[in-house]
C-alpha cells in the first residue's frame, strides 16, 4: 500500500528523481545547515503578582545574554556563537496560571514547540509540579530560580537539573551573619508567605537558629497569604510582641506592600529586620527602604556580586538595555543559561558536533561547574543535578548622594558553609548543627 | 486591654477598606444582576490611575496634601471613562441571558483588562507614597499607627453614608430602588432602565476604582493587584448578601474582624477565619445576612 499516490507528481520518474536530489543538495548546503537552531522554552512570570519581581526581569535577563551569545559577543569560555555553533531560539511562555496549567504548557513545549530543553520556573509549587513531568517525558529541564530543598531531596531525576543554591543557603546565612555580628537574637518573630516557599523558609530559618542561637525564643509565626497586599494587623501583630530579631522571606508586590506599611510603623527601629530574598526591591523603593535592614538575595548577586570580568560585562548590557541594575532573577537565568551553554557544547564535543540528545545534555550537565557573573557554579549536590554556590548578606542604607540604596558590611558565605553535603538532607544537616561546614 | 483595642483597630481598618472595595461589587449586583469578576481590575485601575495622577500632580509642582484630590480624580476619571465604556460596549448586550455567561463575559474582562494595564502601564511598580505620610502617625497603647488608615475608615463611613442616601432619600435613589425590585414594572412607568443600569454600575466601578486609588500609597502598584481583593471582596458580599449595602459593612467588619482575631491569637489560621465564618453563615442563613429569602419564579 502506497502511502503517497504518486499521482501528486507530474513529469516521468526521471524527473521525480532529479527534484528528490535537488531537494537533497539544497537541504545539505552550508546555508541551511546553519539555520539548524537549539530552541530553548523559557518559562516564566509575564503576568501576575510574579511578574514585575521575578518573571520579566529574568526573561529580559535571558533576552540579552542570548542576543549576545547568538552574535558570539559573550566573554570567554561562552564566546561560541549560539550553542555551539547553533543558533538559539527562546519561545518564551508565562509561568502565571498555576501548576495545572504549567503541567500542560510544559507537554506543549517538548511535543509541539519541539524545545531542545526547558529553562524555567519561580514557583516552588510549579517546580514540584513540572519536574516528574519532564522526567516522565525523559526531556531535559533546567529549574532556573524556584527555592524548596525538596526538589531533589524528596526525588531523583535524570532529566531534571536546578542551577542555583536551594532555600536553606540563603536562611543559614542569614543567621550566620548575625552569629559573626553577635547581633542580639534571644527573641525572634517571623512572617512568611503561606505556601511551599515560606512554609520551608520559616523552617530552615527556625532550625538554623536553634543550632546558632540555642536559647533564642520564637515570639510570631505569622503566615499570610501570597498576595495579602494589606498588612496592617500583622505589622500590629509583630509589635505587640517586639522581638530582637524579625525574620521574613517576603518577596516581590508582599515584600514592597509590607516595607511600605511596616516602615512608617517604626517596625525596623523596634526590630533588627532580616529579610531572605529581598534585594530586587532596593532599585524600585529607593529612600523608602529603611536603613539597616539585613537582607540577602538568595545568592551572590546584584550589589553583592563579586568583582569579576564576566559580571562587569554581564552588568553592563543589563544595564545597557534596561536602565536598571541587574537583581537575583536575571542572575539566576544568566547562570542556568551560562550552564546550559557549556552543557550543549561538552556534549556536542562528544558526539561529533551534532545536536545533543536530551540524554547527552543531561549527562553533559551532571557534576558539571561553571563560572557566573555571581561565582561558581557547582552541580554538586542532589546526584549532580542541584547546584551549589556562594552567597552573600549585606545591610541597607540609603546613599542620598547616588539615590539609590546601597549595601553595607556585605559578607560571603563559602557554598560549603552554607549548603547541606551531597548526601544529607537541609533539614537533616540542620537538626545536626550543620556538620561539615566548612566556613573559613 | 491593650491586646483588645489593638485586634479591634486592625479588624476596623481591614473592614473599612474591604467595605469600600465590596460595596461597589453588591451595588452592580444589585441592580444589574452581574457578578461582577472584572471588579478586581477596576480596582487596579483605580490604583495605577492614582499613580499617574499623584505622579501629574508632583510634576506640576503641587503641595503633597493635594495628592489626596489626585486620588479622588483618579477614581472619578477611572468610572467616567471605563464604566460607559464597558457597560455600553459589551455588558448590555448580555442582559437577560443566564447570569452565569455573564460572570463568564465578566472574567474575560478582568484577564483583558490586566493585559490593558501592562499595555498602557508597563510591568515595572509604581509608588504613590506621598499621601501616606499626609496625616502622621498616631500612638495607641504600644501601637503605633499611620493616620492614613483611619482617614480610610473615615472615608468609608461617608462614602457609606452616601451611597445610602443616595438610594433611599433622593429621587434618583428610588428610581433605583424601583429598577431593583422590578426593572419590567419600573420600565412600564416610564423609567429608563438602561439609564439606571449606566448610572449604578458608574457608580460600583467608581467605588472599586476609589478603593484602588486610596490603596495605592499602601503598596507597590504592580500587575497582579486586581487579583487578592477580588476573592475576599466575594466573600464580603456573600455574607452579607449579594445586593444589600448593610449587608457589604455588616460583611466587611465581620471577616475585618475576623481575621484581625486570627491574625492575633491563632496565626496559623488566618486565612481559614475568614471562610469559615462565611461557611457558618451560609449555614444558617444561605441567602446572606441582609438578603431576604426570595420565592422561586416558576
Amino acid at each position: 500500500m502506497h502511502a503517497f499516490p504518486t499521482k501528486r507528481f507530474h513529469g516521468s520518474p526521471t524527473t521525480r528523481r532529479g527534484i528528490v536530489a535537488a531537494l537533497a543538495c539544497i537541504a545539505l548546503t552550508p546555508a541551511a545547515l546553519a539555520q539548524e537552531t537549539f530552541k530553548v522554552g523559557i518559562v516564566s512570570f509575564l503576568s501576575g503578582q510574579a511578574a514585575e519581581s521575578f518573571g520579566i526581569p529574568a526573561v529580559n535577563g535571558a533576552k540579552v545574554l542570548i542576543e549576545a551569545f547568538n552574535a558570539g559577543s559573550a566573554p570567554a569560555p561562552y564566546n561560541k556563537v549560539g550553542f555551539g555553533g547553533l543558533k538559539i531560539e527562546p519561545v518564551y511562555v508565562d509561568e502565571n496560571g498555576g501548576a495545572t496549567k504549567q503541567v500542560q504548557e510544559l507537554r506543549n513545549l517538548y511535543d509541539r514547540e519541539k524545545v531542545d530543553a526547558v529553562v524555567g520556573y519561580v514557583g516552588s509549587g510549579d517546580c514540584l509540579a513540572v519536574a516528574p513531568v519532564a522526567e516522565e517525558m525523559k526531556r531535559f529541564l533546567i529549574l532556573y530560580d524556584c527555592g524548596t530543598p525538596r526538589i531533589f531531596e524528596d526525588a531523583k531525576y535524570s532529566y531534571v537539573f536546578r542551577t542555583a543554591a536551594h532555600a536553606t543557603m540563603d536562611n543559614v546565612a542569614l543567621v550566620q551573619y548575625l552569629r559573626a555580628r553577635n547581633i542580639k537574637a534571644d527573641t525572634f518573630n517571623m512572617i512568611n508567605q503561606d505556601y511551599a516557599w515560606g512554609q520551608d523558609s520559616r523552617k530552615d530559618f527556625l532550625l538554623a537558629m536553634a543550632k546558632l542561637y540555642p536559647s533564642a525564643k520564637p515570639q510570631e509565626d505569622l503566615l499570610p497569604k501570597f498576595g495579602a497586599g494589606q498588612y496592617g494587623t500583622e505589622i500590629s501583630a509583630l509589635m505587640a510582641k517586639p522581638a530582637d530579631v524579625t525574620h521574613s522571606s517576603l518577596w516581590g508586590g508582599d515584600l514592597q506592600a509590607f516595607i511600605l506599611q511596616s516602615g512608617p510603623r517604626g517596625l525596623f527601629k523596634r526590630t533588627q529586620v532580616v529579610l531572605s530574598a529581598a534585594d530586587h526591591v532596593l532599585p524600585g523603593l529607593g529612600d523608602k527602604m529603611p536603613d539597616g535592614a539585613i537582607l540577602g538575595a538568595r545568592g551572590a548577586y546584584g550589589l553583592m556580586a563579586p568583582k569579576s570580568a564576566l559580571n562587569d560585562w554581564w552588568w553592563g548590557i543589563y544595564q545597557k538595555a534596561y536602565n536598571v541594575y541587574p537583581v537575583q532573577a536575571p542572575y539566576r537565568m544568566a547562570q542556568s543559561l551560562l550552564g546550559l551553554k557549556l552543557a550543549v557544547e561538552k556534549a556536542m564535543a562528544g558526539n561529533g558536533g551534532k545536536k545533543p540528545t536530551g540524554e547527552q545534555l543531561a549527562d553533559a550537565l551532571t557534576n558539571l561547574e561553571w563560572d557566573s557573573p555571581a561565582g561558581r557554579i557547582r552541580m554538586a549536590n542532589g546526584d549532580g543535578h542541584q547546584a551549589v554556590q556562594d552567597t552573600a548578606i549585606g545591610k541597607t542604607r540609603y546613599d542620598a548622594a547616588k539615590k539609590m540604596v546601597v549595601l553595607d558590611d556585605i559578607q560571603r558565605f563559602a557554598a560549603d558553609c552554607v549548603n547541606p553535603p551531597p548526601t544529607t538532607k537541609s533539614e537533616d544537616w540542620l537538626k545536626a548543627g550543620m556538620p561539615g561546614a566548612k566556613c573559613n | 486591654m491593650n491586646l483588645a483595642s489593638t485586634i479591634l483597630i486592625d479588624g476596623l481598618t481591614y473592614a473599612s477598606w474591604l467595605f469600600i472595595v465590596a460595596l461597589g461589587l453588591t451595588l452592580v449586583f444589585g441592580v444589574l444582576k452581574i457578578l461582577n469578576i472584572a471588579h478586581g481590575s477596576f480596582y487596579a485601575l483605580g490604583a495605577y490611575a492614582a499613580a499617574s495622577f499623584v505622579g501629574w500632580f508632583a510634576t506640576l509642582k503641587f503641595a503633597p496634601a493635594w495628592s489626596i484630590v489626585a486620588l479622588l480624580l483618579a477614581a472619578v476619571a477611572v468610572a467616567a471613562l471605563v464604566a460607559p465604556l464597558t457597560e455600553r460596549g459589551l455588558l448590555r448586550f448580555f442582559y437577560g441571558r443566564d447570569e452565569v455567561l455573564l460572570v463568564l463575559v465578566t472574567y474575560a474582562l478582568f484577564l483583558i483588562l490586566e493585559d490593558v494595564t501592562k499595555l498602557v502601564w508597563g510591568a515595572n511598580p509604581y509608588y504613590v507614597s506621598a499621601p501616606y505620610g499626609l496625616f502622621g502617625n498616631v500612638e495607641i497603647g504600644p501601637q503605633v499607627y499611620v493616620g492614613y488608615d483611619f482617614v480610610l475608615v473615615g472615608l468609608a463611613l461617608v462614602i457609606g453614608a452616601a451611597v445610602w442616601w443616595g438610594l433611599n432619600r433622593t429621587r434618583q435613589g428610588k428610581i433605583v430602588l424601583a429598577v431593583i425590585h422590578s426593572e419590567e414594572v419600573a420600565a412600564s412607568m416610564g423609567i429608563n432602565v438602561s439609564r439606571v443600569y449606566m448610572l449604578a454600575f458608574s457608580i460600583g466601578i467608581f467605588l472599586a476604582a476609589i478603593g484602588g486609588a486610596f490603596t495605592a500609597p499602601m503598596i507597590s502598584v504592580q500587575p497582579g493587584v486586581s487579583v487578592g481583593v477580588i476573592i475576599v471582596s466575594f466573600a464580603v458580599v456573600i455574607i452579607g448578601g449579594l445586593g444589600s449595602i448593610e449587608g457589604a459593612a455588616v460583611g466587611a467588619l465581620i471577616v475585618g474582624l475576623a481575621r484581625s482575631l486570627a491574625v492575633h491569637l491563632a496565626p496559623v489560621a488566618e486565612l481559614f477565619s475568614i471562610y469559615i465564618v462565611m461557611a457558618a453563615v451560609l449555614m444558617v442563613r444561605p441567602e446572606g445576612l441582609f438578603q431576604q429569602t426570595q420565592a422561586r419564579k416558576i
